[in-house]
């Protein structure tokens, strides 16, 4: 079974990327960059991670988020965050990332806050 | 809690070595394994972590350790043996890093050497100050000092560098 496993759905204009597993140092950390790569390249640039079923990320993943985040930026897009676990929340909140990232408990909330 | 049986059942799996004359990585060595003492010989490749990491929880729960405790163990050791390997060894695979990990009596310490060219970690920025806050790497000795009760790091006198981490209970 893969570290990682990745879901696309489409809400509007809003990519969901349905994540469950790890994003930890090599595999989980490379599928979460080329997921994001891969929807930058076809023009989807507003992203909503939902992490509810990722209970593990190490520094790597937390480095792929930011690199995540700064990559869409710059792509003009937005990415925000959904339904963070009490152990990626505290790892967040810790690293202070929680102050960059637009984190959202419920769906609907965040997908009516992108622009 | 996995008896300490299991323990010894398990580790065999984790542990990879290679011979000094070759360069792959063989799934090959026995662990010294004692009451309270496990020593592993890694890799220098990325998928050792997850190898270091199972050990680790085994051996936490060998110790009779919650899943809190646990949780902070597994980061730590992550975040030492990646560096080992990426930063000390330069995933060099004809080096090792080698993971001790001891019970003592109130504390669980662990030490990771490498055979890389030694670092200084008071040169590694904090990375939640706000001008590094967007930086994709830096934040493992951050997270080793987070979770752990002490983490220092020495130059090995025959080349390398040692961390230690202790977690007490």
């Amino acid at each position: 079974m893969a570290e990682l496993n990745i879901r696309e759905r489409q809400a509007g204009d809003i990519t969901v990327l349905d994540m469950d597993g790890r994003i930890t140092i090599g595999e989980g950390s490379v599928a979460l960059r080329s997921a994001i790569r891969r929807l930058l390249e076809e023009g989807k640039k507003n992203i909503l991670l939902n992490l509810a079923g990722v209970g593990y990320i190490d520094s790597s993943g937390i480095g792929e988020l930011v690199s995540s985040y700064t990559a869409i930026n710059k792509e003009g897009g937005q990415l925000k965050l959904l339904s963070l676990t009490e152990k990626l929340r505290d790892l967040l909140t810790i690293t202070k990332l929680l102050t960059v990232f637009d984190a959202y408990d419920a769906e609907a909330d965040a997908l009516s806050n992108f622009k | 809690m996995r008896p300490a049986s299991m323990l010894h059942v398990r580790l065999p799996l984790a542990i990879f070595s290679s011979s000094p004359e070759r360069n792959s990585p063989v799934r090959e060595a026995v662990p010294f394994v004692t009451e309270q003492t496990t020593r592993l010989v890694l890799p220098s490749h990325i998928e050792a972590v997850a190898d270091a990491a199972a050990a680790a929880t085994g051996f936490v729960q060998s110790c009779g350790l919650g899943e809190e405790i646990a949780f902070g163990i597994d980061m730590a050791v992550r975040e030492a043996v990646t560096n080992a390997i990426v930063h000390g060894n330069q995933e060099d695979e004809a080096k090792k890093v080698e993971v001790t990990f001891n019970c003592l009596e109130h504390a669980l310490e662990i030490e990771v050497k490498d055979q890389g060219e030694g670092f200084d970690p008071a040169a590694v920025p904090d990375p939640t100050d706000p001008a590094n806050i967007l930086k994709t790497s830096g934040r493992g000795i951050f997270l080793m000092r987070t979770f752990m009760d002490e983490v220092d790091w020495l130059a090995r006198p025959e080349g390398g560098t040692k961390v230690r981490l202790v977690k007490k209970f």
